[in-house]
């Protein structure tokens, strides 16, 4: 049987082109190419022609050559006579140090607010609000700014802490607030010290094994272990133990006031802290709202199952509704981590030498290679994202509910 | 039987017992209080921890508010007025007011302008805000007014902004009458007229250009303050929601070579900071225009900001067109609709509604960038304060009101905008539940 209507046999006429959908939708790619590549031959043929006016190349030489300034806040070794390229590399570290920093603590500032914004506490949810909507409708600039003034104009200098007639004190002995930055011990790695962090190592690894065996032992008989308070035992005992043992093989380096300033322990200065503390309580708030949303967002209908099912208030909640909540909460979170991410460029602003503030900022203005280190740092920032967000598609599709 | 035991009870009801109100510690305040505060001993603790925080918080807080000093020449006279006592020196706020709005360098006779033209902005947005509540031909005014805001902000001729409107209105005359036999032929037709009239109006420009205009030219660089702020954002808006559109649609299309491009465009845009994107529009962009051109810094960030949140305005908006049912697309395929019809009648209207909560997040969020702006040394309102009112002998020092108060103002703009959102959102929302 042939079919009712022949499909049209007409031979292709220039028309087609536009009328016709099968061939249109090639007109408008080949017009989109044509105009893509028109603007970049445009823009390129402007490049050359001001490069050359200006005696300029495309080169990244500079990269070799020595910086010739300081970096105060370091995570490797440097001085002014390393190069550029190890600068950005001293500004890499210190962005993801100061990213990585901030995730953490607005991870625990967003879940702390966004559960106590459900609280069946009127005032406690009130105070929740309140900080939410503060901080989310304030530019994170702004806070960067105010934070970094509290370090450095409202907390005394060391000298402060002089004398008989001091007018601040540490607390414990050991913290010290100044205009420099906070001063705090730092831990003193002895001999046998990396034993002593092997058995840390394999408590750890014992408290999984644990709970793999509690859970093994529920499903095969029945019998219900108590797992917290074993875990906490596990963790600190053989640790303590064998602290004493090796005869305290990690000391405590405390901050001293020398002549001018605090030496020893640990230094961190003021626009780490500014940026830090800043991007988590900033982006804490937005943190609040997913969790608040990812908590909502599991129905009702859910907690009460579980509890006809005869599970008990805090199983209900690590069994039957975190893991239905993080589902919806773990994606925005990550999109926030990104945004901690591209924020911490914001450091250019309080001098915190991150990858902006080496690459983009004194290298770009000593060398003049404006298009080179532009690129460069675009370059960096676009393949965290991307690998950050290609993390995300995997972590989503694992996810993904199996259905049908 | 029933006889005998009604004859031996002792007592029985013959009438209903008049309702009685619930115990006092279940009703009215008290029991507010005690089921919202102290509902249970954490709760209680929780209570009064939340209280003391509170407490100290408006101990410190308000007696620097209330004992501020508002009208002194510099913060030591300030301090000497407070004499020791904790108070704030607002007097930096009402002496700098102008420049904290309008910038250091804006002709301090013409502040009348940007003023007007604030206030000219909400009457233009009242109809497009309050469409529903508001006479259709308001929308007229709201047409005309960015090239009004345009002129008084500016100043300088004012044939700019009307030749400029009168190529969109013969562009816009011309799409109406065409659009009926198709969308193409709409947009071109309408292109060329707008590019004819302003052609054209380029040369009447140098014959009827009068010697002194109306209005005294601002140069772009003598623009800065909270004004700045308010015109990126306003702005950048506008332009990158048509772009974020025409970007989701583009991603959203099954031509390989279209989707790529607007592929590559938006996630580059989202991969990087804004302030890279700002390095650019600084020290970059230059490089990249006909030798010898000029272009003011604002256009060139302008640009670089609109890019930047069209891109993320088109990520919310493909948010939108995938959570339409196909249906929504089948049935316009099947009623006959083109591809355009079937864009602008069913699909995009119904996208754009859901997408309104994501737009006006990312508006927001534009809004408070703009104060980065303030990192490539131009004087918008935290530029002004970190630069010359901090920088200045008199305020040296006055922290906390200055940036106090570009937070609230800040958060006025942004909190109301959100809370606009969710009442618009009510609004359309159309289920029946």
């Amino acid at each position: 049987m042939s079919p009712l209507s022949e499909p049209p046999r007409e031979s292709f006429r220039l028309n087609m082109l536009l009328n016709d959908t099968r061939f249109r939708s090639y007109t408008f790619q080949l017009v989109a190419l044509i105009l893509l590549v028109a603007a970049f031959g445009y823009l390129g043929s402007n490049l050359m022609a001001n490069l050359r006016a200006a005696g300029l190349n495309i080169s990244y030489n500079f990269l070799g050559d020595p910086a010739g300034y300081d970096i105060n806040q370091r995570l490797v070794e440097y001085d002014s006579q390393s190069s550029h390229w190890r600068a950005a590399v001293v500004g890499i570290l210190n962005t993801l140090l100061v990213a990585f920093l901030a995730c953490v603590t607005a991870t625990l500032l967003g879940v702390f607010a966004g559960v106590l914004r459900l609280s069946k506490n009127w005032l406690v949810r009130k105070l929740m609000a309140v900080y939410v909507e503060a901080f989310r409708n304030v530019p994170v600039l702004i806070w960067i700014i105010i934070i970094f003034t509290i370090m450095t104009a409202v907390l005394p200098a060391p000298s402060a802490f002089r004398g008989d007639a001091a007018t601040a004190s540490m607390p414990f002995n050991a913290f010290a607030f100044t205009n420099r930055g906070i001063y705090m011990p730092a831990p003193v790695f002895g001999p046998g010290a990396a034993f002593l962090a092997a058995i840390l190592a394999a408590s750890v690894i014992g408290i999984f094994a644990f709970k793999r065996y509690a859970t093994k032992l529920l499903f095969d008989t029945g019998r219900l272990l108590p797992t917290f308070w074993p875990s906490v035992a596990i963790f600190f005992l053989p640790t303590i133990l064998m602290f004493f043992v090796l005869g305290r093989p990690v000391s405590l380096d405390f901050p001293e006031l020398t002549r001018f300033n605090f030496q020893g322990g640990i230094n961190i200065q003021s626009p780490l802290i500014a940026l830090w503390f800043a991007l988590a309580i900033y982006t804490g708030a937005f943190i609040a709202e997913n969790v608040r949303a990812g908590i909502q967002a599991v129905s009702k209908g859910q907690t009460e199952a579980a509890a006809s099912l005869g599970l008990r208030p805090n199983r209900i909640m690590n069994l039957v509704i975190l893991p239905q909540a993080l589902r919806v909460i773990i994606p925005p979170l990550i999109s926030q981590y990104l945004n901690i991410t591209k924020n911490s460029s914001l450091a250019i602003a309080v001098g915190y030498m991150d990858i902006t503030g080496t690459l983009g900022g004194i290298t770009l203005n000593q060398t003049g290679r404006a298009i080179e280190a532009v690129l460069l740092l675009m370059l960096f920032y676009l393949s965290i994202s991307l690998s950050i967000s290609a993390l995300m598609n995997i972590y989503n599709k694992s996810i993904k509910l199996k259905e049908r | 039987m029933a006889h005998a035991k009604a004859q031996t009870a002792a007592f029985v009801r013959k009438a209903m017992l008049n309702e009685q109100a619930p115990p006092a510690a279940e009703r009215g305040f008290v029991h507010w209080i005690r089921s919202n505060l102290f509902d249970g001993v954490g709760n209680s603790l929780l209570t009064i921890l939340s209280l003391l925080v509170v407490y100290y918080l408006l101990m410190a807080f308000l007696p620097w508010l209330l004992n501020g000093i508002w009208d002194a020449p510099s913060i030591r006279a300030c301090r000497e007025l407070l004499e020791g006592a904790s108070g704030g020196c607002f007097a930096v706020l009402t002496e700098r007011w102008n420049q904290l709005l309008f910038g250091f360098k804006y002709p301090s006779s013409e502040y009348w302008r940007p003023t007007l033209a604030f206030v000219l902005l909400l009457v233009a947005v009242a109809p497009i805000m309050f469409a529903m509540y508001m006479p259709r031909w308001l929308l007229l005014f709201s047409a005309i007014y960015p090239f009004l805001a345009f002129w008084l902000i500016w100043g300088g001729t004012i044939l700019i902004p009307v030749m400029t409107f009168l190529g969109f209105v013969a562009g816009y005359v011309l799409y109406r009458s065409m659009v009926t036999r198709s969308f193409a032929a709409g947009l071109f037709s309408a292109v060329t007229a707008a590019a004819v009239v302003w052609w054209s109006g380029g040369i009447l420009m140098d014959v009827l250009a009068p010697e002194k205009p109306l209005l005294e030219a601002v140069s772009s660089r003598d623009i800065g303050g909270f004004m700045l702020n308010m015109m990126l954002g306003t702005v950048c808006v506008s332009l990158s929601l048509p772009l974020g559109i025409a970007l989701a649609l583009g991603r959203q299309s099954n031509m390989p070579i279209v989707k790529w491009i607007c592929v590559v465009f938006i996630e580059f845009i989202r991969g990087v900071p804004l302030i890279t994107l700002l390095f650019v529009a600084n020290v970059v962009l230059a490089y990249f225009l006909p030798p010898g051109t000029t272009f003011d810094l604002i256009l060139r960030v302008i640009i670089m900001i609109t890019m930047f949140s069209a891109a993320y305005i088109a990520e919310v908006i493909r948010g939108g067109l995938a959570a339409l049912p196909s249906g929504q697309y089948e049935a316009a395929d099947s009623l006959g609709l083109d591809y355009p019809q079937a864009m602008r009648l069913i699909i995009l209207p119904q996208a754009l509604k859901i997408s309104i909560p994501g737009i006006v997040n990312v508006a927001v969020g534009l809004f408070k960038d703009t104060t980065l702006v303030s990192v490539i040394s131009m004087f918008d309102m935290v530029g002004m304060i970190r630069g010359p009112i901090l920088a200045s002998t008199e305020w040296n020092g006055v922290y906390w009101e200055l940036f106090g108060f570009a937070a609230i103002l800040f958060f006025v703009v942004c909190y109301g905008i959100s809370q606009y959102s969710q009442w618009l959102e009510r609004q359309l929302n159309t289920d029946y539940r």
